[in-house]
């Protein structure tokens, strides 16, 4: 979605776009603050995080929290865990889906709609009606505390129905010409998809890739119910591991912990946020 | 279609290239279709025969028991009323406030006034963050004697505390909720409004209707097709709201924010009864079934309207 701002000959009156401002600058409160108090308190000392009038910023800054985030957990390991599973999930999502998005959209088979239509029936369905049974099969084949399941899961189940949706709504956009030639000049199926209409599509693949992505990277009810042991913890769980021995929370670990998960994807979402909102925007309007 | 159109010439060869690329087209589409059966369509099957069954998850003891769970979810269950009743409050709170919020952010930040991408960045940022680490982050806000309590405390106002009150407890998932997700409905909205000519807006404009009623009778009807597809999305995601009741009140206090998703887990996962927790879940496909058929038909009415 590109969002352009015409229009700006029109000039709008001065007291109108303040009043713009001043909306924006309020309603964004309760949208900036969280993130704000979460990075600042995660350097407050114990008192401090809890000190009446409440500090802006850390009167001293304390580098402890961070220190025993990684004291207290493999942090390292299930920041890794995170991301090999969402990088993993994402290949396998890329790959099927465009596979599958190619043959819907683009080759006459006997049943292509029926199976389509059976695959978009499945979106609607929340994944959660499904993880009774899931965990029942995945624990007779030993599989709990394995992260198989959670880089399988999502390829089919679905995320990666969703990008199947994706995937052919953008080949059913793309002229046919090129793939015709193609097939003319004796490229066969796999070579036109490969060479020709992959190459294409890269904005949705990326769109994809982007959705895939963080979908596996904030993915809690399955790793909830699969991993037990923390060394095979994702970032969504081990940041609920930060507590006392009573359960509670300890909160500056917690917080430095969730800082940290939280920081590096705004920090790309920052840098890249015509690439990540575009995403959004295909799924959610043209789905 | 290529193999078709190109190969009309060639009656002898297109039989069998057309079968082959048909062929080809089974092999593509193989392994999504072959994980769907897998992960999908059979779960589904055995969740519906798991509802009919008494199973415990540590002992592996399983029963057949017809309709039991079924009757016993709405005739004996304790819970089950007081979970249904918090579910609807949730969307009932949730749906109407996110909407209306997504839209006035949406009119907003489609203002032509500079730096309005800042605000952009801003009001999504919500989304991209896992809802585990937004939840975290809020029942830290939320506490009694720390985060937007003293705050308020500095303007004179006593906070309640937040999550330990239940009526609060309610407010504060589903304001949680909103800001985190409101960023996504505003996106649909946004696209939308782009699409529509701004035409309309200036002629009644220079008829005399001010913002409001430019507002209320020219962009909210043009809007309808769009308010109704989101309210749909919106309305199923906040069935399966769990993380944040999950990290924030666990359900609590005293089962204010017992919703159906958590209510499930807790069945199967912390009591072990996955018989009727299957049974639960069955409650939560027929709702987003329910739920999407409606979709369905209301959008079947409004199709003229949208082309």
């Amino acid at each position: 979605m590109s969002v352009n701002v015409q229009r700006l000959h029109l000039s709008q009156p001065k007291t109108r776009t303040l009043a713009i401002y001043a909306a924006l600058i309020l309603l964004s409160v309760p949208f900036v603050f969280p993130f704000w108090w979460m990075v600042t308190s995660s350097f407050k000392s114990y008192s401090e995080i809890f000190a009446y009038p409440p500090t802006l910023l850390p009167h001293t800054w304390h580098f402890e929290n961070y220190q025993h985030v990684f004291d207290l957990q493999p942090f390292v390991r299930q920041y890794w865990n995170s991301f090999y599973i969402a990088t993993m999930v994402t290949l396998g999502t890329l790959c099927f889906s465009s596979l599958a998005g190619y043959a819907f959209a683009r080759i006459n088979f006997p049943g292509s709609s029926l199976l389509f239509l059976m695959l978009l029936s499945a979106i609607m369905m929340p994944s959660e009606v499904t993880i009774i049974p899931l965990f029942h099969y995945i624990q007779e084949l030993g599989l709990t505390n394995s992260h198989i399941p959670l880089i399988i899961l999502p390829m089919f189940a679905g995320p990666g129905i969703t990008a199947v949706f994706m995937t052919r709504q953008y080949f059913l956009g793309l002229p046919t010409e090129l793939e015709d030639a193609a097939f003319l000049d004796g490229l066969t199926r796999w070579g036109i998809y490969w060479r020709i209409a992959l190459p294409l599509a890269r904005p949705i693949l990326v769109a994809v890739g982007i959705l895939t992505f963080l979908a596996s990277w904030n993915l809690f009810l399955e790793p909830l119910v699969l991993l037990s042991d923390q060394a095979k913890f994702t970032l969504p769980l081990a940041l609920r591991g930060y507590t006392d021995p009573y359960g509670q929370p300890l909160w500056g670990e917690q917080l430095a912990a969730t800082t940290l998960s939280v920081i590096p994807i705004l920090a790309i979402y920052v840098f890249a946020q015509r690439q990540v909102v575009e995403s959004f925007a295909f799924s959610g309007t043209k789905g | 279609m290529v193999g078709s159109r190109v190969l009309s010439g060639k009656v002898s060869n297109k039989l069998t290239l057309s079968w082959r690329d048909a062929l080809m087209g089974y092999a593509f589409v193989a392994p999504q279709i072959l994980g769907f059966l897998l992960l999908v369509l059979g779960p589904l099957v055995a969740v519906i025969i798991f509802s009919t069954q008494d199973r415990n998850l540590l002992s592996g003891a399983v029963t057949n028991v017809g309709l039991e769970n079924y009757r016993f979810m709405l005739n004996d269950d304790p819970f089950f009323t007081k979970v249904l009743g918090n579910t609807v409050a949730f969307s009932a709170g949730l749906v109407p406030f996110n909407l209306a919020l997504a839209l006035v952010l949406a009119l907003l930040l489609t203002q032509p006034v500079p730096g309005i991408v800042i605000f952009r960045t801003l009001f999504f940022a919500p989304v991209i963050t896992s809802t585990v680490a937004w939840a975290v982050v809020w029942r830290f806000l939320f506490q009694g004697e720390a985060g937007i309590n003293s705050f308020l405390a500095l303007i004179g106002i006593d906070g309640p505390n937040w999550l330990r009150e239940p009526h609060w407890a309610m407010v504060a998932v589903i304001f949680a909720q909103v800001i985190k997700n409101v960023g996504l409905n505003t996106l649909i909205f946004m696209a939308a409004l782009q699409n529509i000519p701004k035409d309309y807006s200036d002629a009644a404009s220079v008829d005399g209707a001010n913002l409001l009623q430019r507002v209320r009778h020219i962009t909210i009807p043009l809007l309808s097709p769009t308010i109704m597809l989101v309210l749909m999305l919106t309305l199923i995601g906040s069935l399966k709201v769990f993380d944040l009741i999950m990290l924030m009140t666990n359900g609590g206090p005293a089962n204010a924010t017992n919703v159906l998703v958590y209510y499930i887990y807790f069945r199967a996962f912390q009591v072990f009864q996955t018989g009727y927790a299957s049974a639960l879940a069955l409650i939560l496909f027929g709702a987003a079934l329910v739920i999407t058929i409606a979709q369905w038909v209301v959008r079947r009415r409004l199709v003229y309207n949208e082309r």
